[in-house]
């Protein structure tokens, strides 16, 4: 495909243009979230993102991950953020500007952060092609044996930890 | 088929903004929301270089350490959000410019 002044642009195919979509959604929310002046507002680009991001975990064929991402982000981080924004509500609307005053430096850092990024991940030569692979539940049952033979020490210590985070967040929260 | 650039090029930018959003927001809660922006970044490339590697089928470490990840990030919004609800009885304000009492 050709634009205007002479730059080439490959046409894309039906999947690469379904990515394309979702990950502009994806972007445009995650922008929002840190742009919004409305902290509501920003929950609600949040829950967008984690719905975007459950979508390119689809691309990659990582259903269970696509699965759990809407489950754990979506389903309780989403919620617990929006019960923390009612409980804390009277600072946040329009009062003051939401931002802090290294903001400018903050978005400096960032853009320049991106920039970075983006050469790296534009100027590697990455493989073309990937492997193929057949995503049922047969893949879904090895990572749930990888999770009690290889990683079963990780998978414990996140228990506990999620354990002790629930009942530690009870014993923060809890008014006394 | 979608190359592995593109996964890394989006997942750089969810980075930048979580980068941003935790560093210039004034609420908290904001900046939380910054670093749950930037696990999810991170989560991508995670599974992004595990179905772009050698034996996706055979080797689920990339899967494995994002399950791992998402099961952290619910601790830490967890304890994180605890924290804003406790801070926010105490001193009635979540303004992390105002919260200074550490600073000498």
């Amino acid at each position: 495909m050709q634009l205007p002044l002479g730059i080439e642009v490959p046409i894309p195919t039906f999947e690469q243009f379904v990515f394309i979509q979702v990950a502009l959604l994806t972007a445009v929310a995650a922008l929002a979230v840190v742009i919004s002046r409305n902290l509501f507002h920003s929950a609600l680009a949040l829950t967008l993102t984690f719905f975007g991001v459950a979508g390119v975990y689809i691309f990659l064929e990582a259903e269970f991950l696509a699965v759990s991402q809407v489950l754990v982000y979506v389903g309780a981080i989403a919620m617990l953020i929006a019960f923390a924004i009612m409980l804390t509500r009277s600072m946040m609307f329009g009062r003051t500007s939401p931002l802090n005053n290294q903001w400018g430096k903050s978005s400096l850092f960032a853009f320049l952060f991106f920039s970075a990024l983006l050469a790296f991940a534009r100027a590697t030569p990455w493989p073309a092609a990937s492997e193929e692979i057949i995503a049922d539940e047969a893949l879904i049952g090895q990572l749930g044996r990888e999770f009690v033979t290889t990683y079963v020490i990780a998978f414990e210590v996140l228990g506990l930890l999620l354990l002790v985070a629930l009942v530690g967040a009870v014993m923060l929260a809890r008014d006394r | 088929m979608v190359p592995l650039s593109w996964y890394l090029m989006l997942a750089a930018f969810l980075f930048s903004c979580g980068l941003y959003g935790a560093l210039a927001r004034r609420n908290a809660i904001a900046m939380l929301m910054g670093i749950e922006l930037m696990l999810n970044a991170a989560n991508i490339n995670l599974v992004a270089f595990w179905r772009h590697g050698v034996g996706p089928m055979e080797d689920l470490t990339g899967q494995a350490f994002a399950v791992l990840i998402i099961g952290l990030a619910a601790a830490e919004a967890a304890v994180g959000l605890a924290l804003i609800i406790a801070v926010y009885r105490e001193r009635r304000t979540i303004d992390v410019d105002e919260l200074d009492v550490l600073a000498g």
